[in-house]
């Protein structure tokens, strides 16, 4: 037996407790963590309703609005300051998050993933306040749409590496024969992101909407296959889970023409009207679920491995 | 442990950086540069100047008046006794002819310049509307927004050609007083608080514009004898152009039509 193979099977006879020390606050913080990941969904959820709604220079000023704490709350004042008041909510549970990792992580990489986590929604902050003082440049918007996607990652990640069943689990005996699904996945969380991004792009004129039907075609493949792969090689839960995955694609998938039709539609629309409102906002919201079910998907690949089919 | 913090420290300090640049009601971006100045042309003989009149007519069916949603603010709903308002985008008057037709001398005045008017133009908020719909100014004339509202408003032009800017105005705040230092048509103006609030500001560097009203007519008044290019812009039907020709103390008519 080689001296990798040795290791891994010493490191597969303790328990999770030996191999990562966890304090018993660690429950609570990972509750937190998971708290916070729904608030940052939320967050996500406020700044669509801001743009679905064209709300996004209702409040001239950063990082007042209007001068004040408080403005009035009528018109899209209420969608783009409501947004503020969120995400420094969300802001505020990102500090916590971040200052009590340090005190009660063990693990240097998840202390180091909780500051950048903070980095991350402070960057967020500023780049919310440059779209607004500069008049929503596109490449601006563009990227407060796509870090808000990225910052909503970590914060996930961090709920998922700090549940017990994450620190409980054993790596697979033989993780060479994983190595597809486990870059499959990676792939897939990639492709993901970068879907929308594009749609980031049309959202906010910045490009046409071709590259993110393009993206669509493309996710839709590795979804396939992604599917395909894990019912082989993976455990019953994690081929569960990559199904659900398809569904969500698929459903985001038609939302997304459905979007389409919708603003088509309304493109003479006199103001934002409802079911263009509604339906771009829960296309955002939804694209955020697809990532963050892909994401948690690789992460339990990564950990929990695959075995051959 | 010790990186990630300077991280954080920096994106703090970039914060406080941030947070120092803004202004607190309103925003602008930068100036385009401003063009060189021309040399004067003669003055405009007064007692030899030419009129165009004319009107703008919609042929067609008159199409179906768009609806505004106002329920995102009970006051402005209240304004409008609960009824639904029609939007100003198409105004077919009941003699066939369009309002809010922006007609101007597109070409045919040479080099000629002419002073801004101290008067300034004005732009009012009333009834979660602008009034009015469509308005002519000419480059370096003061436009004057007031709020005639009970209510806070934002005033949001979004030129291509000129400084944009963003102006908050409270109830019974001052006016606004801005001006575009080069011309451009047209600039649409918006309220992000309420987001059916649309107007367009022309802007020219003469006087020879008009904005046709509830009989469809305009008059383009003190014209130097020559050949003109005269151009009628639409918000939803385009620009339409037509070529006059005035000699002195003449007085023409050209008209203008748009169909769905």
């Amino acid at each position: 037996m080689s001296r990798e193979g040795a290791e891994m099977n010493r490191q597969s006879s303790l328990s999770a407790e030996q191999l990562y020390p966890v304090k018993p606050s660690g429950e609570g913080r990972h509750r937190f963590a998971c708290f916070a990941a729904v608030c940052v969904f939320f967050l996500i959820i406020a700044g669509g309703l801001v743009t679905s709604n064209d709300a996004g220079l209702a409040v001239p000023d950063w990082p007042l609005s209007y001068g004040k704490l408080m403005p009035p709350m009528i018109g899209g004042i209420f969608y783009e300051h409501g947004h503020r008041m969120v995400a420094t909510f969300v802001g505020m549970l990102t500090v916590i998050l971040a200052l009590w990792t340090a005190a009660g992580e063990p693990r240097r990489w998840v202390r180091r993933l909780a500051w950048l986590n903070l980095t991350a929604v402070v960057a967020q902050g500023l780049l919310g306040g440059i779209t607004v003082l500069y008049f929503l440049p596109p490449a601006v918007s563009m990227a407060h749409a796509s870090l808000a996607q990225a910052f909503f990652c970590l914060t996930l990640t961090i709920a998922v590496v700090t549940g017990r069943k994450w620190i409980e689990a054993k790596p697979a005996a033989s993780p060479a024969t994983s190595s597809s699904v486990r870059s499959l996945s990676l792939w897939l969380v990639a492709a993901i992101y970068v879907q929308i991004i594009l749609g980031a792009g049309n959202r906010h004129n910045a490009m046409g909407i071709l590259p993110h039907i393009a993206g669509a075609v493309a996710v839709m493949v590795l979804v396939g296959l992604l599917v395909s792969r894990a019912a082989k090689q993976c455990p019953p839960e994690l081929a569960r889970h990559a199904h659900l995955l398809s569904m969500v694609a698929l459903l985001q998938t038609i939302l997304g023409i459905v979007t389409f039709f919708i603003k088509r539609a309304a493109v003479s629309a006199v103001q934002p009207l409802p079911d263009r409102i509604w339906s771009s906002t829960a296309h955002v919201a939804l694209g955020a679920l697809t990532l963050a079910t892909a994401l948690i998907l690789a992460l339990r690949i990564w950990r929990l491995g695959a075995t051959d089919a | 442990m010790k990186y990630s913090i300077y991280a954080f420290l920096l994106a703090v300090a970039l914060a406080i950086a941030a947070c120092g640049g803004g202004k607190k009601e309103s925003t602008e971006t930068a100036a385009p540069a401003a063009e060189p100045a021309k040399p004067a042309a003669a003055p405009v003989d007064e007692a030899n100047a030419a009129t165009v009149t004319g009107k703008v007519s919609f042929t067609g069916s008159k199409p179906a008046p768009k609806k505004i949603r106002m329920d995102a603010e009970k006051y402005c709903t209240e304004q409008h006794g609960g009824q639904p308002v029609e939007s100003d985008e198409v105004v077919v008057n009941d003699n066939g002819t369009l309002a809010n037709v922006f007609v101007y001398v597109k070409d045919g005045l040479g080099d000629r310049t002419f002073p801004a008017p101290t008067t300034p133009v004005s732009l009012d908020q009333k009834g979660c509307l602008y009034t009015p719909h469509v308005l002519g100014v000419m480059t370096g004339q003061t436009v004057e927004v007031s709020n005639s509202d009970n209510t806070t408003h934002n005033i949001h032009p979004q030129p291509k050609n000129n400084q944009e800017w963003n102006v908050s105005q409270a109830p019974k705040m001052e006016k606004v007083s801005k001006t575009f230092a080069r011309d451009e048509l047209m600039i649409p103006v918006k309220c992000n608080v309420h987001p059916w609030m649309k107007s367009y500001i022309g802007v020219l560097k003469h006087p020879f514009y008009a904005v046709t009203g509830k009989d469809g007519s305009f008059t383009l008044k003190g014209l130097p004898p020559g050949d003109y290019t005269i151009a009628a812009w639409h918000e939803k039907y385009g620009t339409s152009e037509q070529k006059v020709t005035v000699a002195a103390k003449d007085s023409k008519a050209v008209d203008f039509s748009f169909k769905e």
